[in-house]
Parts: C-alpha cells; sequence; structure tokens
C-alpha cells in the first residue's frame, strides 16, 4: 500500500521539510525524525515505508539542503507528488534517487492509494480509479533516477554521458 | 544566434553554442561546499569512487553556517572537512573567515564570465560579478568534485529594467524585496534573470551582490546583473546580451517613488511599503548574513546609530566576513556601533540560518537584513521575523519598533 499524505499548501519550503538547526549531521535516522515537523508534529509518526507526500506549488523552495529530500526518503516518503517544484530541490531528489513528479490536476486525498509512473508520467489513484497525467522528466533524470541517484550513475557510468 | 548573457556563458562552457531549453554538459570553473553541503559532498564524493580531485585550486571548502561549532556533532564535520581538505590539498577557509558567497567574491575565486557551482541556494551572487552561479545540492557538487562537469538545462532569461534614482535611504535591497513581490516566490522558476536598466548602471559591487542574491528567492537559476558601471579591482572582460536575444518576459520599473520595503513573516514574498508596518514592535535586530553585511551595509547602520543608545532591542550583527570586520575596524565604524550597544559575533551564517548564536525566543519580532523568514528560519518555528535593509534594521532596533532612518 502507498498511502497518500497530502498537504494542500504551495511553497513548503526547505526549512519547513528540514529545519536548519537539525541539518548538521550524516544521520539519516535524526533526519527523518524532524522531517516537515514545523508543518505538521505527527508527519514522522504516520509516514509508512513506501507512502507519498502531494503537495501544492513550489514544493521545496528555499535551501541548497539536499537533507530535505535525503529526510522524507529516510522517513519513508517513495514518491513526492506536487504541482510544481522548486528547482533545486527538484534535482536533489533525483541525484539522491528520490523520486518526483509534478501533475497540475489531480483529486488525491490523504489516504488515497496511489502508484506512480515515471517514464509514462502519470500518476494512477486506486482508490477513486482515476490516473492523472503529469509532467514527463528529460531522460538525463531518468537515467539518474534509474540507476538509484547520481552516485551509482557516475559509478556505472564513470562521468557524465 | 541573438543570446541572452545565460546562453552565451553556457555556450562557452559547453564548446558549443546553446540556446533556452537545451540540456548540456558544461565544464565549470569552480565549486565551493559549506559546513552545511560539504559533509554530504565529502560522503558522496567517496562513494562515487573518488580518489582526487579533478582540480584543487578549484574547489573551495567553507565553514560558515555553525561556526564555530556548537556541539561536537558538527565539530566533527568540520574536523571531516579539515582532514579532507588537507589530504586533497584543496582550498579551506575556516572558522571566522567569514561567509562563503563574500569569500568567493573578496578572493577571486569566482570572476566575471565563469560558470561556478556552489553548494548553497544562494550562490546566484556572483550574477554581481557577471558570472553564472548557480546553487546545487551535496551529491551535484560531489560529482563536479570529480569530474570537473556538471549537467544542465539552459534556461529562459527574464529582463528586468530599473530605471531612476533611489531616494536616499532606499537601497538594493528595498530593490529586490519589491520585485520579489512582484514576481512572487516562484516567479522566476527555472528561470535566468537578468538585471538591468539606469538604477544598476551606478551600484557598488556589494548593492549588485544584494540583487543577484536574493534573486534565488524568486526561485532564479541565477541573477545576472549588466556589468557597465562594474568597478573590480582587476581587469575583466564583461558579457553583454545580444541586441535581439531571446526573453520569456520582459518587466521594466521606474523605481525612483519606491519607499524602503519590508517582508513580513513568513515568506520573502510577503512584502509591503514599510509605511505600512510602522510602529510594529520589535524586541531583536539582525545585522548579517550573504545579503547585507558588507562594509557599507556596516556604513549604513552606524550612520543611524552614532552617538546613539540601544535601550529596548538588542542588536546582533555578524560582519560577512573577517575583512569586512578589519575594514570596519579601521575606519571606526566597529567602534560607533559597539558604542550603540551592538553585540558582534563572528563572521557566519548562524543567526540567518537558525544554527546557533542569536536564535529569538517564543513569540518575538525580529528584524533582519538576512534573506529568508521562512517559518522557523531563525531556529525558533514561534518568532516572527522581518526582513530589511541595514539602514531599516540599524533604525528599528534603536527605536524598539520597526521604522526608517530619519533624514
Amino acid at each position: 500500500m502507498t498511502t497518500a499524505h497530502v498537504y494542500p499548501i504551495d511553497n513548503i519550503d526547505t526549512d519547513r521539510i528540514i529545519p536548519g538547526k537539525y541539518t548538521k549531521t550524516l544521520d539519516m535516522s535524526a533526519l527523518a525524525s524532524h522531517v516537515l515537523e514545523d508543518l505538521d508534529s505527527e508527519f514522522s509518526k504516520k509516514v509508512q515505508q513506501g507512502d507519498i507526500l502531494v503537495a501544492g506549488n513550489n514544493f521545496g523552495c528555499g535551501s541548497s539542503r539536499e537533507q530535505a529530500p535525503i529526510a522524507l526518503k529516510a522517513a519513508g516518503v517513495s514518491v513526492v507528488v506536487a504541482r510544481t517544484f522548486a528547482r533545486i530541490f527538484y534535482r536533489n531528489a533525483i541525484n539522491i534517487g528520490l523520486p518526483v513528479i509534478e501533475v497540475e490536476h489531480h483529486n488525491i486525498q490523504s489516504g488515497d492509494s496511489i502508484s506512480v509512473d515515471l517514464e509514462h508520467g502519470v500518476v494512477i489513484n486506486h482508490t477513486k480509479n482515476e490516473t492523472y497525467q503529469a509532467t514527463k522528466m528529460p531522460q538525463q533524470m531518468i537515467d539518474i533516477l534509474n540507476a538509484g541517484g547520481l552516485v551509482n550513475y557516475l559509478v556505472q557510468h564513470g562521468d557524465y554521458v | 544566434m541573438n543570446q541572452t548573457i545565460s546562453e552565451k556563458i553556457l555556450s562557452q562552457h559547453a564548446g558549443k553554442p546553446v540556446k533556452a531549453g537545451d540540456i548540456a554538459i558544461v565544464r565549470v570553473d569552480g565549486v565551493m561546499a559549506t559546513d552545511a553541503t560539504a559533509p554530504f559532498a565529502i560522503k558522496a564524493f567517496h562513494q562515487m569512487g573518488g580518489k582526487k580531485l579533478w582540480d584543487v585550486e578549484r574547489v573551495s571548502l567553507i565553514i560558515d553556517h555553525a561556526s564555530p561549532a556548537p556541539n561536537e556533532t558538527v565539530a566533527n564535520l568540520h574536523k571531516l572537512m579539515r582532514v579532507f581538505s588537507a589530504e586533497m590539498g584543496c582550498r579551506l577557509y575556516d572558522i571566522g573567515e567569514g561567509i562563503c558567497h563574500q569569500l568567493m567574491v573578496e578572493n577571486a575565486h569566482v570572476k566575471p564570465g565563469d560558470l561556478f557551482l556552489g553548494a548553497d541556494s544562494h550562490s546566484p551572487t556572483y550574477g554581481a560579478l557577471n558570472a553564472f552561479g548557480i546553487g546545487v545540492g551535496s551529491t551535484d557538487l560531489a560529482a563536479t568534485m570529480l569530474t570537473g562537469k556538471s549537467w544542465l538545462k539552459v534556461p529562459k532569461t527574464i529582463k528586468i529594467t530599473l530605471n531612476g534614482e533611489l531616494k536616499k535611504g532606499v537601497t538594493a535591497k528595498d530593490l529586490i524585496l519589491f520585485l520579489v513581490k512582484q514576481l512572487g516566490a516562484e516567479g522566476a522558476n527555472y528561470q535566468a534573470i537578468e538585471f538591468t536598466g539606469e538604477t544598476i548602471k551606478s551600484m557598488t559591487l556589494a548593492s549588485r551582490m544584494v540583487l543577484a542574491n536574493m534573486s534565488s528567492e524568486m526561485g532564479s537559476k541565477t541573477g545576472l546583473v549588466d556589468p557597465t558601471g562594474l568597478d573590480l579591482w582587476y581587469p575583466f572582460e564583461p558579457t553583454f546580451p545580444d541586441a535581439g536575444a531571446d526573453y520569456v518576459r520582459e518587466l521594466t520599473f521606474d523605481v525612483s517613488n519606491l519607499r524602503p520595503q519590508i517582508a513580513k513573516p513568513h515568506s520573502p514574498e510577503n512584502v509591503v511599503s514599510i509605511d505600512e508596518l510602522k510602529g510594529t514592535k520589535v524586541h531583536y535586530a539582525f545585522i548579517g548574513s550573504c545579503t547585507n553585511t558588507r562594509l557599507e551595509d556596516l556604513h549604513a547602520a552606524a550612520h543611524v546609530l552614532k552617538g546613539k543608545r540601544l535601550t529596548s532591542t538588542r542588536l546582533i550583527i555578524a560582519p560577512a566576513s573577517k575583512k569586512v570586520f578589519n575594514d570596519a575596524l579601521k575606519d571606526g565604524t566597529i567602534q560607533i556601533l559597539s558604542d550603540a550597544g551592538a553585540t558582534f559575533i563572528t563572521s557566519g551564517c548562524g543567526p540567518c540560518v537558525g544554527s546557533h548564536l542569536g536564535v529569538p525566543g517564543d513569540g518575538e519580532v525580529v528584524i533582519s537584513s538576512t534573506n529568508r523568514n521562512f517559518q522557523g528560519r531563525m531556529g525558533n518555528p514561534k518568532a516572527q521575523v522581518y526582513l530589511g535593509s541595514p539602514a531599516v534594521v540599524a533604525a528599528s532596533a534603536l527605536a524598539g519598533e520597526i521604522t526608517e532612518p530619519t533624514e
């Protein structure tokens, strides 16, 4: 089951994803326990492995801190769905192997069961039996995600290709 | 092909002509990471099998985000950076030297025409130098430390023309706050901005850095300032856009009647004229960050506070670099500010990013010269942070409420 957690809010910034005071660590579990705490203090407790986060416009605006997507991934989030993403967050998420997908129109509510097809750029709502069109990402990004992130991509290829 | 500044600089680094929308693999002139981003970059670099840096002269590590270390975890991250830079032979700026973007410009590690990757979201600051600065995360940075290359999408460009002479007491900070309001927090997402116009051409490097720095608050990939009138201490070749270059959007503003601007909590796009906020009680004032603590900013604050004494409000100042501090020490500015009751802390990012030093209390109202007032940004989600120019911060600290400098 991939359960959606919906926060229909614009401009959820990197400080709300993981406050700066917690970022100075390499400990993933420490990051995960504080993820989104100023937005929803219960989030890190209720999120299950594989769940999907759904937000509004400009998700991840602000800092370049890669701890933001890392904290979400470490907490169990398997995909972030948003109308739009801020540039650095979007790229960081792909680099660490956290899929992100832009969907302009959808009817997803918290608790819905969702799956995502990155290759075809669609999001499927199994609860409501609906399919939503998403923005298809450039092949370069799909290649990096398919490798599991940029580290694995460069280990496999030796360089950008 | 008529090119924007971005298309020109990126074409030079891609080794072929590129235009907006193209995906390009580019050669990079330099990279920088801080103690907020370098530890993850070092980890990723090792995971990539990295044994040596692509070019030790082009990699800079800077300890500025929690500097000096406030606890043992951070102390060990700093140690990791020191050990890595010693082993690899790259440049390390240790505690107290200054804020990353200030050091990169001050020491000419970034130059006009360069393509520079910084593992910090305010790397568009280098646009003040007519260089293409991009903020990236740690893994992207690690890949470039290894290969000297990165990949990117060539951005479309928004052209912003600013005309008119700013009124006394109105600064580049007020201009950029006004523009963030006009375009919104997402207004330039994935795009570059070119700043041009008569207002820009007489601006100091420090003021240009304010504009370029906060272009990131509109989501921009970079913010390039027209090099006309750019006064540097070394010769350089300016990059201008071609006539007929293709812009996604063109905006022109007459700024001669602009009033000081303030961003209200909790977003830099939440901007109003200072007139709407006069009388708002302030508990804590901060002058710092890569946006506004250069010498001209300290001069502006000293001008307001000379011969005065803070009573109800605390003022904390973190100069942008040791050089800024020393210059302000030599010319008497530090004495004026200290006599007024200001507290000086190590050059760095601590209060701006909420790492340590100068965290506000619950319900306290802060007026700050920094670039972001996201909820929790200064370390306490229960505080209210307003953003303004250094002169406005100093005047508000003195009055104990939001106000503008008199004169």
